[in-house]
């Protein structure tokens, strides 16, 4: 074997002799490493001073991450330095020993388990029985409380909004929305008026509101009446995963939604034109009273947002 | 005979060869009989490679995680009532915001070193989940999951989805208009689950999406109960680990049966101690230099409100690819709907992927018929069939990450939406067949390769008395010594070279 194999033939820890090659630094030169390490603690030690400093007179966020982070750096890189290249170069071994144990152990284990506890249940079948039910109903009913009081159940509200025959269609402010008042071409977000400021107005009834050009303008058979004097609403929750479709593309006519770029057109009822979006935003029929509010005549016609079981239409 | 007592040596003798230490110990032993466990534990060996680091940064920014999220929670209000905003922050002042949204803000700009706080524990979660993945890689592909450790691999999958999990919550805490955008996804998600999944979303959410039950519900999630999951899993992980004792590659004086490196004290406890230096140096630094998660820029959240290019954290990132590229498959019929848009993507495709994960030991196993125990590792190119299908599954999760950014690239490269979109769907479906047999010819190629994964060794060039030059290798490292484990054996195409003295009058000759 040559010198350098020799050296590097592992050994035990144990016992180890103090001649042994293997408890030698394997830095070639330790003292200039160690000058280095030396340095490396004291310039970690200076920054932690100032990152005292800078804590005590409240610095900048990044003077205080610099400092801190920067003598953690230090300090780690002088401690691993240390290990590496001051300590015993080793290589050391360790003997595995087999985890299995011999086989009269195992079936003394195995023994104990099935013979002694196949002498319960087999002579008190009765109570073993009684007990394993009794905890399986225990573990169902426990459910019950834990499960059940975290919350209602949805018994069909997913089916609903608050938007009904009469809601005025009021803005973020809460002003209701008149016939003059959206130039064609431009959007708002709207709400039936009382939910605008309320969690649920803003996740559920959101709406956009589109004055398009075109007076008369009707989005499917059976809407001819849906959309007067060219005010066009559509439900602002993607079909896809909710994300309020909060971006017009006025010049193509669509509706993006900026999650995962579905498309609505609008001018054919938001049919979905592009994207993973299922189904087309619901309409809300509008009409206009006699004051000039934009009023809802109901509520949408189908559940709004993403996909769920009971969803009917 | 003389009787000192009482003189400094006589007392140092009275306690024996160690001193004060050795007497500590022994009354210590005396109680709770810890000196040859303990001694064992110091003399415990620790392989030097470098991959065994990787665990090492996913424990060490799981400490930095714990002692910063402590920090914020003293801070940190998990409530959704209103308040108005009159913070240092004044583009927000006067807004009806959160009390969990105005804490955050408040985190970040009232409390000293608040602000450094917050941006450690985002960077630790990112650099922790990431740690995570980089090390199960390492064990995958070096086989270190075979007998007898295919439980510590099962736990390993678990802290994954654990610590994905947690970081989603954690990122929802602050109510700010990005995050709030991710519950929103989150709830329909569950939403989409057939039969059961408008209950389950009422039951996570206390009542439709947004009610205010959530964040408090989050925040005890977050701060608790997953955190306390993921110590109890760890502790068990290093439980294993010290019973089953490391795996090692295959080198001079290591078999099967023993475990050759440094031994636990000093040598590894000082590295070991710098490494979480270390990361925790570099969390800081990352804090205090790279700006993550500023919630007063996005603003708080709104159901109704929308900021463009929303991105969660990397590692959400393969599920908002899946979400994006899978085709608008709604199903519905008998008066039921079942969103298949949503369901397999963000449901059961994680749930086939990870399930794989859990698996992979019971299926290698089943093809190898290999029921030995296995302490050293293999090399990734002596296994082709594996790596090639760990690479595959690589390939296939980051294409399903890059397919979350389709809005971004189709900007960047000035191309269409639905180009991008296509190219990913292609992409994502080929990258994993094409990923298995190139990998599979490369690990046969590198079999092929003399020597291959040894370093080279220079060779001595020498002058014969004739004046002949001839060329000796010097010999292979020992640790690049392979010990009763060889490639398999790989077809050879051409005949062995012959030894031919070269132009250059260099004779070189076999060892
Ligand atoms: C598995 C480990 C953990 C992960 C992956 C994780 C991840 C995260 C993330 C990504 C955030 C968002 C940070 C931001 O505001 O940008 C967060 C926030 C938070 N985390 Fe953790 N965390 C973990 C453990 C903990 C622990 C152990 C605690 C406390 C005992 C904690 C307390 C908090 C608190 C209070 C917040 C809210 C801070 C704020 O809104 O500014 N976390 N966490
Ligand atoms: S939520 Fe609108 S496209 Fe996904």
């Amino acid at each position: 074997m040559s010198e350098n194999q020799e050296i590097r033939t592992p050994v035990s820890v144990a016992g180890l002799e103090h001649e042994y090659p293997h408890l030698e630094p394997s830095a070639n030169n330790p003292q200039l490493v160690e000058r280095v390490i030396a340095v490396m603690f004291l310039i970690g030690i200076a920054l932690l001073v100032a990152f005292g400093a800078c804590y005590w007179i409240n610095a900048q966020p990044w003077k205080l991450g610099a400092t801190l982070g920067g003598a953690m750096f230090f300090l780690g890189v002088g401690l691993i330095a240390w290990g590496k290249y001051l300590m015993p170069r080793g290589p050391f071994v360790e003997e595995r020993h087999t985890l299995a144990n011999s086989e009269a152990d195992r079936d003394a284990f195995a023994a104990a388990i099935v013979e002694r506890g196949g002498d319960v249940v087999k002579r008190r079948k009765v109570l073993g029985g009684l007990l394993g039910g009794g905890l399986g109903i225990f573990g169902v009913v426990a459910m019950f409380p834990l499960l059940r009081s975290l919350g209602p159940l949805p018994k069909g509200t997913l089916d609903h909004t608050d938007w009904k025959n009469g809601s005025y269609v009021v803005d973020q402010s809460g002003r209701r929305v008149q016939v003059g008042d959206l130039a064609v071409g431009s959007i708002v977000t709207v709400f039936p008026e009382g939910t605008q400021d309320t969690d649920r107005g803003q996740a559920v009834d959101q709406t956009v509101l589109i004055r398009l050009s075109n007076e008369d303008f009707t989005t499917q058979k059976g809407r001819e009446t849906w959309a007067p004097k060219g005010y066009v609403a559509y439900s602002k929750v993607c079909t896809h995963l909710g994300c309020p479709v909060g971006l017009y593309e006025q010049q193509l006519q669509l509706l993006v939604c900026p999650c995962h770029q579905s498309m609505f057109n609008v001018n054919n009822g938001a049919i979905p034109q592009f994207g993973p979006a299922p189904r087309p935003l619901p309409q809300l029929p509008l009409y206009v009273d006699a004051d000039g509010n934009l009023r809802a005549q109901s509520d949408y016609h189908v559940p709004i947002g993403p996909g769920f079981w009971e969803r009917h239409v | 005979m003389t009787d000192v007592l009482n003189t400094k040596r006589a007392k140092q003798a009275a306690l024996g060869p160690y001193g004060r230490v050795g007497k500590s110990l022994d009354e210590l032993d005396d109680r709770l009989g810890i000196a040859k466990g303990g001694r064992t534990f110091l003399d415990k060996i620790f392989p030097d490679h470098w991959s065994f680091m990787l665990g090492e940064i996913a424990l060490y920014s799981f400490v930095v995680l714990m002692v910063t999220g402590v920090f914020l929670t003293l801070y940190y209000i998990p409530s959704q009532a209103i308040v108005t905003y009159h913070g240092g922050y004044l583009p927000l002042d006067g807004q009806k915001v959160t009390q969990a949204f105005s804490s955050s803000v408040d985190l970040s700009f009232a409390v000293r070193g608040g602000l450094l706080m917050r941006q450690m524990h985002h960077w630790a979660c990112d650099i922790f989940v990431g740690a995570i993945v980089v090390h199960m890689a390492r064990v995958f592909f070096t086989g270190a999951f075979r007998k007898p450790r295919e439980l510590n691999w099962t736990i390993g999958g678990t802290l994954l989805i654990l610590a994905i999990v947690n970081g989603f919550l954690g990122y929802s805490l602050p109510d700010d208009l990005v995050s709030g955008t991710g519950i929103r996804i989150a709830y329909s998600i569950i939403l989409s689950i057939p039969v059961v999944g408008s209950y389950l979303g009422f039951l996570v959410f206390g009542g439709n999406f947004p009610g205010t039950a959530i964040i408090p519900r989050f925040f005890i999630l977050h701060v608790l109960i997953v955190p306390l999951i993921i110590i109890g899993l760890v502790t068990a992980h290093m439980a294993l680990l010290l019973r089953q004792k490391h795996t090692q590659f295959p080198g001079e004086g290591r078999t099967e049966n023993n475990v050759v490196g440094s031994p636990m004290f000093p040598v590894f406890m000082a590295k070991t101690t710098g490494f979480l230096f270390v990361i925790s140096g570099i969390t800081a630094l990352l804090g205090a230099f790279a700006q993550v998660n500023p919630i007063w820029q996005f603003g708080p959240y709104d159901a109704s409100r929308i900021s463009y290019a929303v991105q969660p954290d990397w590692y959400m990132g393969f599920l908002d690819g899946a979400l994006r590229i899978w085709p608008s498959w709604s199903f519905h019929s008998f008066g039921f709907t079942i969103p298949w848009e949503v369901f397999i993507p963000a449901v059961l495709l994680p749930g086939l992927i990870f399930n794989i994960v859990f698996a992979w030991p019971a299926i290698e196993r089943r093809f190898t018929k290999d029921d030995a125990m296995h302490n050293l590792l293999d090399r990734p190119s002596d296994r082709p069939k594996r790596t090639a299908a760990g690479v595959a599954m690589l390939a296939l999760l980051g294409m399903l990450f890059i397919a979350s950014s389709t809005d971004v690239m189709a900007n960047f490269f000035h191309v269409s939406l639905n180009t991008v979109l296509w190219t990913m769907r292609v992409l994502c479906i080929t990258a994993p067949f094409v990923a298995y047999p190139i990998t599979y010819k490369i690990c046969k190629e590198l079999q092929a390769v003399k020597g291959g994964g040894k370093r080279k060794t220079p060779n001595v060039v020498t002058r014969t008395a004739e004046g002949e030059y001839v060329a000796t290798p010097a010999p292979v490292y020992v640790d690049d010594l392979h010990h009763g484990h060889e490639p398999t054996e790989v077809p050879k195409f051409f005949p062995a070279d012959t030894e031919e003295p070269g132009d250059s009058g260099v004779r070189v000759v076999e060892r």
